[in-house]
């Protein structure tokens, strides 16, 4: 009864109990589905067949039907097409043979299972046609021998049940397995109950929720207890409610896991008139959706918050940048102002009242703005850029140069997100650089005129330098060329007085005198003058010895004796004992204490003339004095004494003689000694000149 | 020459005629005998053909100043023991010490008297005398008039 590929195999007594309740399970049933379905779950118990398809072939219709399946998709069932006729098909072919064929995966027809398997015909014996086909999968071609048999025992079964009522069922019994495996393929739990809530029929999902297989655990069964309860709890007070639609939210447990799962219940309820009213309930898991509104509200919050935050920030950076007295923009990649502060906008922004003229320069100064910022957003790897823009001031149309600095801002991947550009206006800068170069000019015309004059005077000086060195030279050649003529005159008068061309009389001899006495006078004039443009001319040199002042005074008395003996004068010399030699020029020390002598002498008309020689305090000055008794000196002229020409009874100079410039060279002479030439004076009272040389004289 | 005491011959050089010749009318007055010449080439002329006792040379001359005249005189044998007195208007410092210099003797200072000047041609006569004995006395006499 066997084909010869099946083996006879000695079978274990587990495996023989486990056919013996096939065999007893078929010869019970009348449905030929229900025999179908027992075989398939035998056979993935018993044989750990995974996939397996039973196809039963309908006399009265070309088409085989698939009856039974399991780990078959339920795409692959409804795609699954086949024509007892197409004779050319591997499947059918395979269900004519006697003998399973095996298809190693390679195959190129549609089938309702992947990969290798067998394809066994069902058939009562080798006489009859075969009634269907039983797939199942194999890796190898060797066929295990419960496959075998089992198709013998559905062979027969199929045979015996297939009868016009029983393959209508059978087609009843595809479509229901149909809904089945539809039913199944929807991942929320589905389940009819009664309005109960008893179980009537519940796809794998719900299963898992509220039926607990034979062997499951006891916290499984609790669960699954608790589960039914809750349902049923649930679905009651749907059933209270008469709503077409019921939804409300469930909690139940996962028997697996021992989690809360929450579920949105609809349930809604049919009327069948052979089954009465059920309810079908559809429970869809929110447990996640639950947690994942959770996570969005609070990513809401968080959104919020930080929008506000950004907000803040925004808000904080505009007040900001409004304080900036610069304009600010911020730039997008296409080169539009996504943000400016208040002096911005003055320049860029459009507002609606503005007038023509306005609108034209604040498109101008965008067009500026636009070719600026272009700068930085063609030049690559440059991040600022500084320039100059000339824009005009919208309201007035006055020129308004601005320095521009732009700055690009990257976003973490480097791309170029915004361009912030600062204009700073220098119309203030440039007119500060205007002023300053014409200040500049001014200072530099100044500096010419400076120099120049500076030039001018130092000429001056060098011309004077000349004209007083010229001046000395003159009155050096003059006092020459009078000389010359005097010295003739004078001694010719000489010779006459002297009898030298023979004998002159008294009258003559008195002329003579005069001519002699006034040639003498014009000889100490010149003689003067002489001395004076000498001292003047830096020609007068000094001549340095040690001296005793107590002997110069009394050469300077003998000199005068003639002068003295004439007046009624008396004159005396007071020398401080202890004097010591000074060191000076004898000669021109001797000059001036002669002219103080012989002023002394020719202004006193009577009383007395004292000479006195003393030290100062420190003994670094010696002081040499001329007192008198004579007419004295006003205030207001002591000091024009010593100017040049001068005798202060402006007339005679005849009444007392001298030159008028014996002062004014005393004093130039006590300048170059290192001294002074000091005057007390009362009117009528006397005068008392005194002259004070330091005690050593240093050549400078 | 015809007596051993001959009076001395001066020789006065100077341009201005008028100096000139008061000092000569003096000196011949004083008892010398006088020859005069007018510029410096004349003067050294004058010296070699004469040989004076002694020159009065004014500086400032016409042809050849004095300093140069001076420079020469002292350079040549024959004239170079001949005394030189130095006469100037001019009193600034340096024309005595560039007389000096030249090779004068002796440095007198316009105006100067006719009897100061003959004083000092005296003084200088008599110091020359002094030195050399062993030449003839140029100690002048008054047997001239």
């Amino acid at each position: 009864m066997h084909g010869s590929v099946a083996p006879v195999v000695q079978v274990a007594a587990s495996e023989h109990d486990a056919r013996l309740g096939l065999v007893e399970f078929l010869l019970a049933s009348t449905d030929l589905q229900a025999s179908a379905r027992r075989v398939i779950d035998w056979l993935v118990t018993q044989a750990r067949i995974r996939h397996a398809v039973i196809a039963l072939a309908e006399p009265s219709s070309s088409q085989l039907l698939i009856v039974a399946e399991h780990g078959v998709s339920s795409t692959a069932i409804v795609d699954f097409v086949l024509t007892r006729d197409d004779e050319a098909h591997p499947l059918i072919k395979a269900m004519h043979r006697k003998e399973p064929s095996y298809f190693d995966g390679q195959q190129t027809f549609r089938s309702p299972l992947e990969g290798g398997f067998h394809g066994v015909p069902l058939r009562l014996d080798d006489s009859e046609p075969p009634v269907g086909l039983l797939l199942t999968s194999a890796v190898a071609s060797e066929i295990r021998s419960e496959v075998i048999w089992v198709a013998t025992m559905l062979a027969r079964q199929a045979s015996r049940l297939m009868s016009r009522d029983a393959l209508a069922e059978t087609r009843f019994g595809q479509e229901r397995m149909l809904l089945y495996s539809i039913i199944n393929a929807v991942t929320d739990p589905i389940l009819l109950t009664d309005t109960e809530g008893k179980l009537i029929i519940a796809n794998t999902h719900a299963e898992k929720l509220f039926a607990a297989p034979e062997d499951a655990g006891e916290g499984w069964r609790r669960a699954v207890g608790l589960n039914n309860m809750l349902f049923s709890a649930a679905l009651s007070t749907s059933a209270m409610s008469e709503s077409e639609l019921a939804r409300r939210e469930l909690l139940l447990v996962d028997p697996l896991e021992g989690s809360d799962l929450l579920f949105e219940l609809l349930s809604s309820r049919a009327r069948d008139e052979r089954q009465g009213t059920y309810v079908v309930s559809v429970l869809r898991n929110v447990t996640d959706l639950a947690r994942a509104k959770e996570e969005i509200e609070e990513s809401y919050r968080t959104l919020r918050v930080a929008q506000a935050e950004v907000r803040d920030e925004r808000h904080r950076l505009e007040l900001i940048i409004d304080s900036v007295a610069d304009p600010i923009l911020v730039t997008d990649q296409e080169g539009d102002i996504v943000l400016m502060n208040e002096p911005a906008e003055r320049l860029f922004n459009l507002r609606a009242d503005a007038d023509e003229t306005t609108e034209r320069r604040i498109n101008s100064n965008g067009a500026h703005l636009t070719s600026f910022v272009s700068n930085v957003l063609t030049r690559t790897g440059e991040q600022r850029y500084r320039g100059e823009i000339q824009l005009t001031d919208p309201v007035s149309g006055r020129a308004l140069p601005v320095e521009g600095v732009a700055g690009t801002i990257l976003s973490e991947q480097g791309e170029l997100m915004w361009v912030v550009t600062i204009l700073h206006d220098m119309t203030e800068a440039l007119e500060k650089r205007r002023l300053a170069a014409q200040l500049e000019i001014k200072v530099q015309a100044a500096t010419a005129e400076l120099a120049q004059q500076n030039e001018l005077l130092r000429r001056q000086h060098i011309a004077l330098e000349q004209a007083s060195a010229l001046k000395s030279q003159f009155l050096a050649n003059m006092s020459h060329e009078f000389r010359t003529p005097l010295n003739a005159i004078l001694g010719y008068t000489h010779m006459l007085l002297h009898g030298v061309t023979g004998p002159v009389s008294e009258q003559q001899r008195k002329s003579l005198t005069r001519i002699d006495s006034n040639s003498q006078h014009l000889l100490a004039l010149i003689n003067d003058i002489l001395d004076i443009t000498r001292i003047e001319a830096g020609r007068m040199p000094l001549n340095l010895s040690s001296f005793e002042i107590p002997e110069l005074v009394n050469e300077v008395m003998s000199e005068l004796e003639p002068i003295i003996s004439r007046s009624s004068l008396r004159v005396t010399a007071k020398m401080l004992r202890t004097l010591r030699p000074i060191k000076s020029d004898r000669q021109k020390v001797k000059q001036i204490v002669l002219n103080l002598l012989s002023n002394a002498l020719k202004f006193t008309p009577a009383g007395a003339v004292t000479i006195a020689a003393s030290y100062d305090e420190h003994r670094r000055w010696v002081a040499i004095s001329v007192k008198d008794t004579g007419v004295g000196i006003a205030g207001e002229d002591q000091t024009k004494v010593f100017e040049d020409f001068r005798q202060l009874d402006a007339s005679p100079t005849r009444g007392y003689g001298g030159t008028g410039l014996g002062l004014s060279i005393c004093r130039r002479l006590a300048q170059m000694l290192g001294g002074t030439i000091e005057l007390r004076s009362d009117v009528n009272k006397g005068s008392t000149f005194t002259l004070r040389l330091p005690v050593r004289l240093r050549r400078r | 020459m015809d007596t051993p005491t001959a009076q001395p011959l001066v020789l006065v050089v100077e341009d201005y005629q008028d100096a000139r010749e008061m000092y000569a009318a003096y000196l011949s007055f004083s008892g010398y005998r006088v020859a005069e010449a007018t510029n410096g080439v004349e003067a050294i002329e004058k010296t070699i053909e004469l040989l004076p006792d002694i020159i009065l040379m004014d500086l400032a001359l016409p042809r050849m100043d004095g300093w140069e005249a001076t420079r020469r005189l002292k350079l040549d044998e024959r004239t170079k023991h001949i005394p030189i007195v130095a006469l100037t208007g001019h009193a600034l410092a340096g024309y005595a010490e560039g007389a000096r210099q030249a090779g004068c003797d002796a440095f007198v200072t316009k105006p100067c008297l006719p009897d100061a000047l003959v004083a000092e041609i005296q003084r200088m006569l008599s110091a020359k005398s002094e030195s050399g004995s062993a030449r003839k006395s140029a100690r002048p006499g008054r047997t001239r008039n």
